[in-house]
């Protein structure tokens, strides 16, 4: 669980940190520029490293409570850095710095949520 | 601030943005969806018909901005307001009569698990649409 725990920690970190550039960027009325889209691709290896890493606490047993909502927080999860990647590469104004800040304060959300259905099993 | 004066399209600039909300809420809440049906549909059924529901309406919405023109202005239009509509009636019914939806979806108390993003993301829309519809009747 501390693996998780750390790891998640880890993912909304780097998401708000991505996030709070691109709401500098947006202030500053800038597109979003290769570092931003960087960022993007860091958060979405993150999580990916945090999915193999679920998967492999699964694997040991160690399993969410619902399997199936798990799986559909993961899907929704996998797929918000490339939304805002295509999304903001097809808006190269400030409003494309919106769309990197709108998906990196999505994503530390649908960690705790996904966060908390692993952890109705350890707490019951 | 140039960029103000030149004509607006629905799906660049800012609605762009609001794209971009919009394709996240699909996507949530249709992944909600398929979850609530699949696996406990029987539990709620009139709740989770809801959640799909909403989760048709807002894939609608995304593709409507994303298309633009005048057609899709109007499905967009109409979208939005069933979307308000949607948020404001189930929002007072799961406060007046919480046994109508034993179980969460996108708009149990006005979208208060979604931060009210549900609330305030319509009525954004809907001004967006006024604004941006606007470029050619104004010319």
């Amino acid at each position: 669980m501390t693996v998780n725990g750390t790891l998640s920690g880890i993912v909304i970190a780097l998401s708000l940190l991505v996030g709070a550039w691109a709401l500098v960027e947006a202030l500053r009325e800038r597109a979003p520029g290769r570092g931003q889209l960087l960022g993007l691709a860091v958060v979405e290896v993150s999580l990916i490293v945090l999915l193999i890493a679920a998967a492999i606490a699964a694997a040991g047993g160690d399993r969410p409570a619902s399997g199936v909502t798990f799986f559909g927080y993961v899907v929704t999860i996998i797929c918000l850095p490339p939304l805002g990647w295509v999304l903001a590469r097809l808006e190269p104004t400030r409003w494309g710095s919106v769309i990197v800040l709108v998906v990196c304060l999505t994503v530390p959300v649908l960690v705790l949520r996904l966060h908390q259905t692993w952890q109705v099993v350890t707490s019951g | 601030m140039a960029e103000r004066t030149a004509p607006r399209t629905l799906g660049t600039g800012p609605g762009r943005a609001l794209i971009a909300v919009y394709g996240i809420f699909a996507l949530s809440a249709s992944a909600r969806a398929a979850v609530q049906i699949g696996a406990k549909f029987s539990e709620a059924p009139l709740a989770y018909l809801l959640s799909a529901f909403a989760a048709a309406v807002y894939i609608v919405a995304t593709v409507a901005l994303a298309k633009g023109g005048e057609t899709w202005r109007r499905v967009a239009l109409v979208s939005c307001s069933i979307e308000l509509i949607g948020v404001v009636t189930v929002g007072l019914l799961s406060i007046f009569d919480a046994g109508a939806f034993p179980d969460d979806t996108v708009w149990t108390d006005f979208g208060r698990g979604y931060g009210y993003v549900p609330l305030v993301l319509p009525v954004i829309g809907l001004l967006w649409l006024r604004y941006a519809g606007r470029d050619r009747a104004a010319a």
